[in-house]
């Protein structure tokens, strides 16, 4: 038996040669066939359909009764028929052929290089479902990454590693906003990144705006790109994100590179998810989601992190639409449970023409004090953070009064507190398409807090000698 | 010995035919890798098995093979400090066995078996032993005795008892008349709790140095509380402050279903951190069960249980244990997947009708009891629970049916974490069962007037809720002086005594005795503003003296300092007050 195959019990080896052809269809539904009298399939085995045409599909066994098999066919149902169409059972899990090689290179959902290129010669063929790393050999995220962004560079501070997805709404820059993150991303060593680009379902515009980028900027012989798009097979793209997270585990543990995985658009994932689910007759969760999507996110977005010994790193940006913009949807909710914070778009701050729309208040980095502070960033960075955060917060609750009673009711002090929120949206959310450095981001930081009262100032006080622009102000209230 | 074939595979639930004799929640060896698995259904000759893990692979025919036992942990020294899969086998010794990545179907022990133990006898030959009795003693780590106890089914006369030396866990420390051998570890079926004498009142409170958690809404050792939270309130922060500075003795945390990353924090920080109390590293006397997200979901299921158990185990030596599961509600999802598999009756949002049922016999494990054994020795177990309520939604069937076993609600405001207030506890939603019941402990050992402080502190934070309805109607100025000094003093509560930052190396920990001496200075300061006020002193004179920024730096004055220090501030700030002319 080949080591990849799948181990079956020893008296009955199937052996490749007899492998049988099954014609035993029984029933058709959404992307499912169910097939009768099988024998000796394997749970998660990938199949082959050959068509009555005679062209192939492949299909993933999803459920084993007896000697009936359920198979999922990724290119969808139709054309298959009970009578012609033959269904074989490859002997092995999905799998998929990885070498350094497809740097560069696009690849559709599963795998397969779609660029005319030349065929990869693989020097491994990688399981996709991938193993849960043990918590206890992984390594603590702990190194800075400046995205050159000052709303995540200063607020939400990104680390190599993590796992940070990018909440949009529809019509929000979250592409750009990603573009510009892989076009700036930098660990302080200066090392670039390598990216894998997992697509799914998103439209043509959107997947060329990113390949012009790429082109653009040179990125383009460091990206793999896989691509699955809005009218290519739904069920496909079940397979894409897997298929681009044992492509980013190899590059980074096997061969050391540090790896940023973009991944867009989970919503899509999920709702191919459902689709699967529905077919099944599966009792729905909320929204008509699998009440599994939880754990099946999991084995998505844990495969983030730093290995003990090994020098690469998977550091994961998944996009994901907000139906509705509605954060409390399943999709985004079940997201936010398992990364490791999230960066939240505005349509708001949008339709106020600012750039990037981020919406800081709901947005978190879970890993920022593991990467910031005196030696990676500054060692005022958390307190300028806290400080900002507070003011900005202050600065919005004021502007609902405003909204009430009308600025002549306030107090000089808060009146300064909503110029601040004004100030703090405009130039440290909006800074445009320029990338700046961690020390700018905090400069703009203490510019911005010098316009409030001294003894306002609580958290950055022990700072306040060494950065603030005028520390010798008295409080003038 | 019953030996079966699969029948049938979805997902994490198989089923297996000629599995007569098999009994429920039987363990059973599934496939030629004997991926480990339960047996959760029994039909006629059919057993449902939900396996503990990833089930690729498998095909109809592979055989499943019963062990014709529960699922069992092994209890001996060596579990402090240990780090376990939710299904007890030490991730350490699986990293050894197969690198990186856990692969399936690995065996490991949940116990060191060459490691040597000092063992101290405590019991001479003829000496009739009760279950539950004390046998010896093993030093495990640097602070906690490990006690060998007569396993709850069995008693007599001892026989022989092993000398004082080295010993390991597999060796046999006494034996009793009739041949009956207690070894050094025992094993227990997870999903039994662990018998003891009776239960007792909880009236000590379970200080954890959170000034919110100890001044407002406290625990008792013995109690269980939840904290329910949408994501990024701090549920985990807050754990894991519990854990670090909660006072017991021993400490088993649960991270069900939960981040890789934030694992590998707890397990590289714990080691590092200090007991405050005894000096040794934290890591010393705790045990840490990690059953991460994309681990297999049975396994997490099963993990609360072994929690449960390892925390029993402790408590019947006469300990003070704190459980911490983060997060119950991954485990619920766990159950609701497995019952949808089964495609059994969904009850409400899809969570089987038995979701009640399962949570309250969980809960019930906790409590202060007298456990087996003639000396008098008292322990107790301590539940915490993370909840994570979809969309932040606290009427989910999760939350609701653990408010409903629980006795304190510690509610986490998603607005609060918003303007970064944390702990994000809110103090107008969360409620404690025990107030009464710990009131006399701190009435009686910080202090007497402790109850009346905390109520009057509360009622200023109440009071500002209401008035900050009528500022966003009427402006902050409509409102009198005598009303605006109370938004002032609740904002020094706020942010200057509930707010506690995790991170700093003073404020992280805040002895109760410190929180009372904070609190008592806050009031000073209302009590002497009021009386100002009324004097016709306008609040704007009261409040540019330099008292505020005093007040605000009391949370990181070191702890000795600032119980020493307070009581005059609280005098002097009162007469500084008092002292401001009228113009």
């Amino acid at each position: 038996m080949a080591p990849e195959t799948i181990a079956k019990p020893s008296e009955s080896p199937k052996q490749s040669l007899l492998a049988t052809d099954y014609r035993t269809i029984s029933y058709v539904t959404g992307p499912l066939v169910f097939v009768n009298n099988v024998h000796n399939v394997a749970y998660n085995e990938m199949v082959s359909i050959r068509m009555p045409d005679e062209s192939r599909r492949t299909g993933q066994v999803l459920e084993i009764a007896g000697e009936i098999a359920v198979i999922q066919i990724f290119e969808g149902t139709q054309g298959i028929d009970v009578d012609a169409t033959e269904i074989r059972f490859l002997e092995e899990v999905a799998k998929i052929d990885v070498a350094p090689e497809l740097l560069g290179r696009v690849l559709n959902g599963t795998g397969k290089p779609i660029d005319g290129g030349s065929p990869i010669i693989p020097e491994a063929r990688l399981d996709i479902t991938g193993a849960p790393i043990n918590p206890y050999t992984r390594e603590k995220p702990a190194d800075f990454i400046e995205t050159g962004i000052s709303a995540i560079d200063g607020l939400n501070t990104l680390v190599r590693g993590q796992k940070l997805p990018i909440f949009s709404g529809s019509g929000l820059p979250a592409n750009e906003l990603a573009a510009q993150i892989i076009r700036q991303a930098r660990v302080k060593s200066g090392e670039e990144f390598a990216i894998v680009f997992g697509a799914m379902g998103i439209t043509h515009r959107e997947a060329s705006y990113f390949m012009s980028q790429f082109e653009q900027t040179g990125a383009l012989e460091r990206v793999v790109f896989f691509l699955n798009l809005a009218d290519d097979p739904t069920v496909e793209r079940l397979l894409t994100p897997k298929c681009a997270l044992t492509v980013a585990e190899y590059l980074a543990f096997e061969k050391d590179m540090q790896v940023l995985v973009v991944l867009s658009d989970m919503t899509n994932y999920c709702e191919a998810l459902r689709e699967v689910s529905t077919a099944r007759e599966e009792v729905p969760g909320r929204r008509g989601f699998p009440g599994y999507m939880y754990t099946d996110l999991s084995t998505i977005y844990e495969r983030a992190g730093r290995i003990k010994g090994r020098q690469g790193s998977v550091t994961q940006l998944p996009i994901l639409s907000m139906p509705d913009d509605d954060i409390t949807h399943p999709i985004p909710d079940l997201t936010g449970y398992i990364t490791e914070g999230q960066i939240v778009l505005s349509r708001h701050l949008h339709r106020r023409g600012i750039y990037p729309p981020i919406d800081t208040l709901p947005c978190l980095s879970r890993l920022m004090n593991l990467g910031i502070g005196d030696g990676k960033t500054r060692d005022d960075h958390r307190a300028v953070a806290n400080q900002l955060y507070a003011a900005y917060a202050q600065g919005r609750d004021l502007r609902k009064l405003v909204a009430i009673v009308g600025e002549e009711a306030l107090s000089e002090t808060d009146r300064r507190y909503l110029r601040f929120a004004d100030d703090f949206e405009s130039r440290i959310v909006g800074q445009g398409e320029e990338g700046r450095t961690i020390e700018e981001t905090l400069q703009i930081g203490w510019d911005l807090m010098s316009g409030l009262p001294m003894g306002e100032l609580k958290r950055v006080r022990d700072f306040i000698p060494k950065y603030h622009p005028n520390p010798d102000e008295q409080a003038d209230l | 010995m019953i030996v079966g074939t699969i029948h049938k595979i979805t997902g994490p639930v198989v089923v297996a035919r000629d599995m007569l004799g098999a009994k429920m929640y039987d363990i059973v060896r599934v496939g030629q890798q004997g991926l480990m698995g339960e047996v959760i259904r029994l039909e006629g000759d059919r057993a449902t098995i939900q396996v503990y893990e990833d089930t690729s692979g498998l095909t109809v025919g592979d055989l499943v093979e019963s062990t014709a036992g529960p699922l069992m942990v092994e209890l001996g020294p060596g579990l402090l400090s240990s780090i376990y899969d939710g299904v007890q086998r030490p991730l350490p010794v699986i990293a050894e066995q197969s690198g990186d990545y856990i692969e399936r179907g690995t065996v490991a022990s949940a116990l060191d078996r060459d490691r040597k133990w000092q063992f101290t006898p405590g019991v001479a030959v003829g000496q009739e032993l009760q279950p539950g009795d004390v046998v010896g003693t093993i030093p495990e780590g640097q602070t906690i005795i490990h006690k060998v106890m007569v396993p709850p089914d069995m008693s007599g006369k001892v026989a022989s008892v092993a000398p004082e030396g080295e010993y390991t866990v597999d060796e046999v420390m006494a034996t009793l008349e009739g041949g009956a051998e207690i070894k050094m570890s025992q094993w227990w079926p997870v999903r039994q709790g662990r018998p003891y004498v009776r239960k007792l009142d909880p009236t000590h409170p379970f200080t954890t140095g959170m000034r919110i958690l100890d001044t407002f809404f406290p625990i008792a050792l013995g109690g269980n509380a939840i904290i329910p939270g949408g994501f990024g309130t701090g549920k985990t922060v807050t754990q894991q402050s519990l854990a670090k500075w909660a006072d017991v003795d021993i400490i088993v945390y649960i991270g069900c279903g939960e981040r890789g990353n934030e694992m590998t924090e707890v397990l590289t920080e714990f080691p590092e951190l200090e007991d405050p109390r005894t000096g040794a590293p934290l890591m010393d006397r705790t045990v840490l069960v990690a059953n991460t997200s994309n681990m297999p979901v049975a396994a997490r299921e099963a993990s609360i249980y072994v929690g449960a158990t390892l925390a029993e185990f402790y408590r019947d030596m006469g300990y003070n244990v704190a459980m911490m599961a983060d997060s119950t509600s991954r485990w619920g999802e766990a159950l609701r997947e497995v019952s949808g598999r089964l495609e059994e009756m969904p009850g409400e949002e899809g969570y089987p009708a038995y979701l009640a049922t399962r949570l309250a016999a969980f809960y019930e494990r906790s409590g202060r009891v007298k456990p087996l054994g003639s000396d008098d020795r008292v322990g107790s177990v301590t539940m915490v629970g993370a909840v994570s309520p979809a969309g932040g939604d606290m009427s989910e069937p999760m939350t609701q049916n653990s408010l409903r076993v629980t006795g304190a609600f510690w509610a986490l405001d998603t607005s609060l974490a918003h303007r970064r207030h944390f702990p994000a506890i809110s103090w107008t939603k969360s409620y404690t069962l025990y107030g009464g019941q710990v009131r006399g402990w701190f009435e009686e050992n910080v202090a007497h007037d402790w109850q009346e402080l905390r109520d009057r502190a509360m009622f200023i934070l109440q009071k500002e809720t209401e008035l900050q309805e009528i500022v966003q109607l009427v402006g902050p100025d409509a409102l009198p002086e005598s009303e605006k000094v109370i938004l002032e003093v609740a904002r020094m509560l706020r942010e200057d005594f509930l707010q506690q930052f995790a991170f700093d190396d003073v404020d992280a920990y805040c002895p109760p005795k410190k929180a009372y001496m904070m609190l008592k200075v806050v009031l000073a300061f209302y009590d002497a503003a009021v009386a100002a006020l009324n004097r016709g002193v306008s609040l704007r004179q009261v409040l540019d003296l330099p008292i505020k920024d005093k007040i605000a730096g009391m949370k990181v004055t070191p702890h000795d300092e600032a119980i020493e220090d307070l009581p005059v501030f609280a005098a002097t700030l009162a007469e500084d007050i008092a002292g401001i002319e009228v113009y």
